[in-house]
């Protein structure tokens, strides 16, 4: 931020004085101005064209679609809104879904806020309670219907997938990273050789690996459910790159504070969960939430395996020869960039606050 | 003595043992779980793709739904998986789906090399190709130094191969994981030809902008014969999805159908009382109840009906029946007797 | 933290309380377990496979492959697949590699810029790529491509013996005749003299403090020898040119669509990141070190390449080894748009053909865990390099 202008008091607002100072302030610079804007002409112009102006609003089939000089065809996504949310899932059961999204909202939103008290109680909860009744909420059971696995998808699926990861992740992560610093040689040396392994392959082999492979080799007899193997896949995949972010968070905890903590007489786990980790993990928490955000992109990849997420099934949609139309396709990315994009960017916005609080509190 | 005792008990277990085996692991696992889980293709017009509500349709799909209605009496007691091409064989050796009915072709490397036990054919089809009508191309031969959009992990990659090969023509083809993508490159002038099943061909063809831009070349460069396939380790599981599509094709040859099925009960015709249980209990001796093809044809139809609804004259595919009309109408599709 | 240090009443604590024997269970039963799952993967690989092994390698691939940087033919084995795919794969990375740095060292630098127009695009641009998923943006680049670019028979010729269009980019091919081995060898030695300038200049520069401009003479060091041996050998460099024929240019040499498009998503992609990486590392650099070298009379040009860059690199590679690491892997998604990378070709279609799931997904395993260990290393090289000798 060095080079930014500092901000200083201004008395009144001149807008040529403005532009001088920050476009043309030098021809170097006022060449920049120009090559930039023409950028923004180049590609706003086109995308506004094709997404709102020349965009078709309302149809029934790809006949609205196709006439000449047509744009994006809004209709296959309205059309389709509830099968992009919830796959198939049972259309008198979808306030479930609802349901267990409105108590992530919740719970995230009372994490996220400042001044609402009781934040560790939340946190546990979150990670605990809530993880079982979502479950309960989806699956069925207890006097709900009974919803397979098969029939999630969309973004409900894009979400499950996304939400287990980073939960799953996050602990496992840290058991990694202290397993990683540990004494004991062969603790150490299974934590590194863990870490680097999943560090090392593509997700999509071993996406491939846990849904074609792994039951190759189970039990006869044992069926691990498609889902949750590609979940487990997608945990331990990130557990690793969680485990070297936490690990960077313990690197930045000054030494005194553990050998302050054992001076105390604190034993391994009270030193770590009490002193070390909290310290840790707040100031691993801008890495952290990126590591959330590369969870969030990724799960696009299980459409490769065959699974309907939010991706797979507007991609399936765009076969259907009811609504196949040279723009449907380009639609359906159009909307499921923007999906992603609003949470990938809220999440950003959030890890970005966390720093400059973070780094507040730092200086003094 | 002694040793003779044994081994003749021994012989004699061997020999008795199909009569006296239980009932299929797979069909107990099925009944276990009260659902039957099909493998199916991820979209393909015709054959298994999700309408806007979500609920499966296609050809591939509804003889998971007979086999179901066979199996329970209810055509609704199923699951559908979607796999790519690629992955389907190893997912159904995993045990991922009980069978899988995913426009597969049997050949001989996949029958006997990777375990799996094909039931028959449910549709005879040919590799082949499809231009834009502008290039004015009518014959595959013409296709020297052309692009051809395909998709990988299937045999029209090996069979495109041999005939490019055979007639020494040049070629350049350009593999793609997934359906959708592979219409969209070609749509978009990736490539000069497209080229797959022709039941594929027709379904990707309504697809396109305009549909009569494009044209089916005559040519059929190969022999597909499409059909559901089970895992080999279970042999009864195998008789129980053979003949249940058998059932299906035998019962249009016998005029039986999901309206009249309940009357024909009562038909004098030995081969219509055997077929639907009347006489003999053929259904039992696989582990199923003796109305098991009246099950099947009330829910879902024979096989005709099946036909027609999803790839032939009622579906927007309209594809000739050409091969897959019945033997007695010059056609290739013939089902051993109930007997 | 050694036993000694933590319990020296040792001799009081009851054994079980003991850290060093807790140490030691939790060891052996770590290993027990990591030997049991081992033992376990083995069993199975022996009942499920049988004797099958790697002999599938040698059997012929009977499929085509759009890109091949080594010869290849329908009648190649499946070993020759796995060559080629691998190779597909390097040259993505290496490209995407290329591009992702550069574009991403002008992002970073641009975002802080103090012209408010380009440091707000600069902004904007990580933003808006950071935030979606990689997959999609390869769909949209390789459609959009397709969609810019037009047929065959429209090409757009920029320059003589150059076309442009939807089936990919096409260039003359050069064709070395045996001498050209000798013209290899004298650029070969050129480098080799520019390398022994540059010591010999700041060895100079140490000594007396004299500067020499290396650039110059570097530069005819590398250029020159080359074009003497080739005029001595007659150059022997002849090209094949692209030709219109039926339906494709033939001749000449293609760049297919597929690797542009997956070029470009990938460097574009990661560029946000290492725009980051760098924003934050110039950013780190303390402004009482520009203030210094001003003072010290340096130019803008000079404080730049002799304090902010390389104070700002240290923090800006580590950072850039993961996301070289990241795009590497990240190729793996070509998968989706046809282009033949390793796991498109070997874990995809051979894995298919064959059936040799376990094998082909543990070699390919193998060479993604080999090339992430060599990056990792190389960059592990550099980074030891540049990093403040502490004193």
């Amino acid at each position: 931020m060095a080079m930014f202008p500092e901000a200083r008091p201004v008395e009144r607002f001149r807008p040529l004085e403005w532009l001088r100072e920050n476009l043309f302030s030098s021809p170097l610079n006022g060449a920049l101005t120009i090559v930039a804007l023409v950028i923004i002409y180049w590609l706003v112009v086109p995308t506004v064209q094709w997404a709102i102006v020349n965009a078709v609003w309302t149809g029934g089939s790809r006949e609205a679609c196709l006439g000449e000089g047509a744009g994006a065809c809004w209709p296959f996504i309205t059309n389709r809104i509830g099968l992009i949310l919830y796959g198939f899932y049972d259309d008198g059961e979808r306030w479930r879904p609802i349901l267990t999204f409105a108590l992530l909202v919740a719970g995230i939103l009372w994490l996220t806020l400042p001044r609402l008290p009781r934040k560790m109680l939340v946190a546990v909860l979150m990670v605990t309670i809530y993880p079982v009744v979502a479950y309960c909420l989806l699956t069925g059971g207890l006097g709900l219907g009974v919803v397979p696995t098969s029939r999630w998808g969309g973004l409900l699926l894009t979400m499950v997938v996304a939400v287990t990861g980073i939960l799953l992740s996050l602990p496992l992560g840290i058991l990694l990273a202290l397993g990683r610093r540990s004494d004991l040689p062969v603790v150490r040396i299974a934590s590194v050789i863990f870490i680097e392994f999943w560090r090392g392959v593509p997700l999509v082999t071993v996406l491939f690996m846990a849904s074609y492979m792994l039951p190759l080799f189970a039990p006869q007899g044992v069926t691990v459910d498609k889902l949750l193997r590609a979940l487990i896949a997608v945990a331990l995949f990130n557990s690793a790159y969680m485990a070297e972010v936490v690990r960077g968070g313990l690197q930045a905890v000054a030494k005194g504070q553990q050998e302050a903590a054992t001076a105390l007489g604190l034993g391994y786990w009270q030193s770590n969960t009490l002193i070390i980790l909290p310290q840790a993990l707040r100031l691993a928490i801008p890495n952290i939430v990126s590591t959330f955000i590369g969870i969030f992109k990724d799960t696009t990849l299980v459409s490769i395996i065959g699974f309907f997420d939010l991706l797979g099934i507007i991609q399936s949609g765009t076969s259907d020869s009811h609504w196949a139309s040279p723009s449907t396709a380009f639609t359906g990315y159009l909307f499921a960039a923007a999906v992603f994009w609003v949470f990938c960017f809220s999440m950003s916005r959030y890890s970005r606050h966390m720093e400059r609080v973070l780094n507040a509190g730092e200086r003094r | 003595m002694r040793i003779r005792v044994a081994a003749l008990a021994f012989l004699a277990a061997i020999l008795t043992q199909p009569a006296f085996a239980g009932p299929s692991p797979t069909l107990q696992k099925v009944l276990k779980n009260g659902y039957l889980r099909c493998g199916v293709s991820e979209g393909l017009q015709g054959f298994s793709t999700p309408d806007a509500k979500g609920r499966w349709t296609g050809l591939d799909v509804d003889f998971c739904r007979a086999l179901a209605a066979a199996i329970f009496g209810d055509a609704q007691k199923v699951r559908f998986t979607p796999a790519s091409a690629k992955v389907r064989f190893t997912a159904l050796q995993s045990g991922e789906y009980d069978v899988l009915s995913r426009n597969t072709t049997w050949t001989m490397s996949r029958d006997v090399q990777l375990g799996l036990e094909f039931a028959g054919t449910i549709y005879y089809d040919g590799q082949g190709f499809m231009v834009p009508k502008k290039l004015n191309i009518k014959s595959a031969k013409q296709l020297n130094g052309a692009n051809i959009c395909t998709n990988t992990g299937t045999t029209t990659e090996l069979n495109l191969a041999d005939y490019f090969r055979s007639n020494k023509l040049k070629y350049t083809v350009i593999a793609f994981e997934r359906e959708p993508e592979v219409v969209a490159a070609y749509d978009s002038g990736r490539c000069d030809a497209i080229t797959t099943d022709q039941s594929g061909l027709y379904a990707e063809r309504l697809t396109l902008k305009n549909p009569a831009d494009h044209v089916i070349l005559p040519e059929i460069i190969s022999k597909e014969p499409l059909g559901p396939a089970v895992n080999q380790s279970d042999p009864q599981w195998g008789d129980i999805v053979r003949w249940t599509l058998f059932a299906l094709i035998n019962a249009e040859e016998l005029g039986v159908t999901s309206k009249n099925v309940d009357q024909m009960l009562k038909s004098p015709n030995p081969e219509i009382r055997r077929l639907l249980g009347v006489e003999g209990s053929f259904g039992q001796s696989m582990g199923l109840s003796n109305d098991w093809a009246v099950r099947a044809i009330k829910q879902v139809g024979n096989y005709g009906e099946i036909f027609e609804r999803n790839v032939g004259q009622g579906s927007p595919l309209k594809i000739q029946r050409g091969l897959n009309a019945l033997w007695k109408h010059g056609g290739l599709q013939y089902a051993p007797p109930v007997r | 933290m050694t036993d000694a240090a933590v319990s020296p009443g040792s001799a009081k604590t009851p054994w079980w309380r003991s850290r060093r024997v807790r140490g030691l269970i939790v060891q052996a039963v770590l290993l027990a377990a990591i030997a049991f799952a081992l033992a376990g993967l083995v069993r199975h690989v022996m009942s499920e496979q049988g004797a099958s092994g790697f002999s599938f390698l040698n059997t012929t691939a009977g499929f085509d492959i759009i890109q091949h940087l080594v010869p290849y033919s329908e009648t190649s084995t499946y070993g020759r697949v796995l060559l080629v795919g691998l190779l597909n794969t390097l040259l993505v990375a290496v490209l995407g590699i290329v591009f992702a740095t550069i574009l991403g060292f002008a992002i970073g630098i641009g975002q802080l810029s103090s012209n408010w127009l380009v440091a707000k695009l600069c902004v904007s641009y990580v933003e808006l790529l950071r935030n979606v998923p990689l997959l999609l943006q390869i769909f949209f680049w390789y459609f959009a491509v397709l969609r810019a670019l037009p047929g065959p028979r429209e090409s757009f010729n920029p320059i003589a013996d150059v076309f442009i269009n939807n089936r990919g980019v096409y260039v003359p091919r050069p064709e070395a005749a045996p001498e050209f081995v000798w013209v290899g060898a004298a650029f070969l030695v050129g480098v080799v003299g520019a390398f022994w300038l540059r010591g010999w200049a700041r060895d100079r520069r140490e000594l007396t403090g004299q500067r020499f401009n290396t650039l110059p003479a570097a530069s005819a060091l590398v250029v020159l020898p080359p074009l003497l041996v080739g005029a001595l050998t007659g150059f022997p460099l002849s090209f094949s040119f692209p030709e219109l024929e039926g339906f494709n240019f033939v001749g000449g040499l293609v760049i297919i669509p597929e690797l542009i498009a997956l070029v470009v998503a990938l460097s574009a992609y990661t560029a946000t990141y290492i725009a980051e990486a760098v924003r934050a590392g110039i950013s780190g650099v303390a402004g009482g070190q520009r203030e210094a070298a001003l003072a010290l009379g340096l130019t803008r040009g000079q404080m730049l390449r002799l304090v902010v860059v390389p104070q700002a690199m240290r923090q800006i590679v580590p950072p850039l080894t993961s996301q070289y690491l990241n795009l590497t892997k990240n190729s793996s998604l070509a998968v989706a748009i046809a282009y033949p990378d390793l796991v498109s070709i070997f874990a995809g279609t051979t894995l298919n053909q064959s059936g040799h799931e376990v094998e082909v997904i543990a070699i390919t395993m193998g060479v993604y865990l080999s090339l992430s260990l060599i990056t990792s290393a190389l960059m592990n090289w550099y980074n030891a390099r540049i990093a403040l000798t502490e004193r």
